[in-house]
């Protein structure tokens, strides 16, 4: 998938994490903030790369603002924010992109 | 299409707003029979499409210990309720609630759709239930119909907001704007042989009050009720939970019935009180009910 514009997703809330994506420079530029990132960066790391990969996206800057977010919050956030870039709402590839 | 799941017990059904992933990774905790995944008035329009992902991988990941999972999907006059259920369907939901139903055909829409999300998601058909929110003047009028219009469909839900809006009148705490519909709706569950659920109760800080609506809407014959709080499982699940007495009763009747039945005796008394073969489906139920709370300690 390509970004085609910025987008975001999530809150700052207890529990969930903000994720925004915008085109980047030929590869994949991470940054995190968190609260518990000595804890678990390098999991929140691994949880982003694997749901970029799944979506295939090569192409992304991409920043999380963590806020204590389970696994499953983190990769709801970052498709979320992918498929808002995309402009794709309906007829979403659950269970196969999505997973 | 025999799904066991359709009589399974439902004293409470409790909403969560599945955009915030603080409320949907633990509610089992506190123990509700069923959770209420919304999709719908809870979320903001600008987040539709980031609930449904929040939605599905907490379908796909949370360990709800047994917990019912419904999803309230968007209503059938917006552009989402389609894509909810494949949403909702493909994470694993047990059942599916639509919101403001008016008639028999608004329930086999959403069936298609579900039966079809069943087959592109290779779920068995028949695994997702349905239930129905009636929220209108029209939609108690045509409860029967809706109640009747699906093999899918476990029972119906009263909405109060909504209705009462449509009524031309208010939530007053009382009970008295939602007697009619009520009355209304049990009646075609029981006629139809599907659950019914009453509305929530909104005053958070008023539990005498929301003890007083329960037990009345325990008597008049409902399931359960939606809830909005976990505050507010306790009284619930106390008032729809036989008690100790009414299980030595109900055991007392059944064991009597059918002992007086060979011997052709047909009206006798238990505890002073005349019985006779009328009792006995209620004293079954009362049974099974506590089988079903956890509470039963006998051997019927």
């Amino acid at each position: 998938m390509e970004i085609r514009k910025p987008a975001m997703a999530g809150t700052l809330e207890s529990s969930d994490c903000q994720v925004t994506v915008e085109e980047g420079n030929g590869r994949i530029d991470f940054s995190l903030e968190s609260s518990v990132i000595h804890q678990y960066g390098n999991q929140i790391r691994k949880v982003v790369y694997e749901t970029l990969s799944d979506l295939g996206v090569e192409n992304v800057r991409i920043a999380i603002v963590d806020k204590g977010a389970l696994d499953c919050t983190i990769r709801a956030r970052v498709e979320a924010a992918v498929y808002r870039s995309a402009g794709q709402m309906d007829d979403l590839p659950w269970g196969g992109a999505i997973r | 299409m025999n799904n066991p799941n359709k009589k399974r017990l439902r004293r409470t059904m409790m909403f969560l707003n599945a955009q915030k992933p603080g409320l949907l990774k633990d509610p089992f905790l506190y123990g509700p029979d069923s959770i209420m995944l919304d999709l719908e008035d809870a979320v903001a329009e600008n987040q539709k499409d980031a609930a449904r992902f929040s939605l599905y991988h907490a379908l796909r990941t949370i360990d709800y210990h047994g917990c019912e999972r419904v999803v309230r999907i968007n209503g059938l006059d917006t552009p989402y309720w389609r894509e909810d259920i494949r949403c909702a369907v493909a994470g694993g939901c047990d059942s599916i609630r639509i919101p403001k139903t008016e008639s028999a055909g608004d329930v086999r829409l959403v069936e298609e759709a579900v039966a079809a999300a069943e087959q592109e998601f290779g779920r068995p058909e028949g695994s997702v239930l349905i239930m129905a929110a009636i929220e209108s003047a029209r939609g108690v009028m045509k409860a029967l119909e809706i109640c009747e219009s699906s093999e899918r469909l476990f029972g119906i839900a009263l909405s109060g907001g909504d209705y009462t809006k449509d009524l031309q009148t208010h939530i007053t705490g009382t009970g008295i704007e939602l007697m009619g519909a009520r009355q209304n709706l049990v009646i075609a569950a029981r006629a139809a042989g599907v659950q019914c659920f009453d509305t929530v109760y909104t005053d958070l800080n008023n539990m005498e009050g929301l003890r007083e609506d329960v037990e009345t809407i325990h008597v008049m014959g409902f399931d359960g009720k939606s809830i909005i709080n976990p505050r507010q499982i306790r009284i619930v699940h106390e008032i729809f939970t036989p008690s100790e007495r009414e299980i030595v009763f109900a055991e007392k009747v059944v064991r009597e019935i059918d002992a007086k039945k060979a011997m052709g005796i047909g009206v006798f008394t238990v505890d002073g009180k005349m019985i006779d073969i009328a009792f006995y489906d209620g004293a079954k139920r009362t049974i099974e009910l506590a089988k079903a709370s956890g509470v039963y300690k006998g051997e019927l």
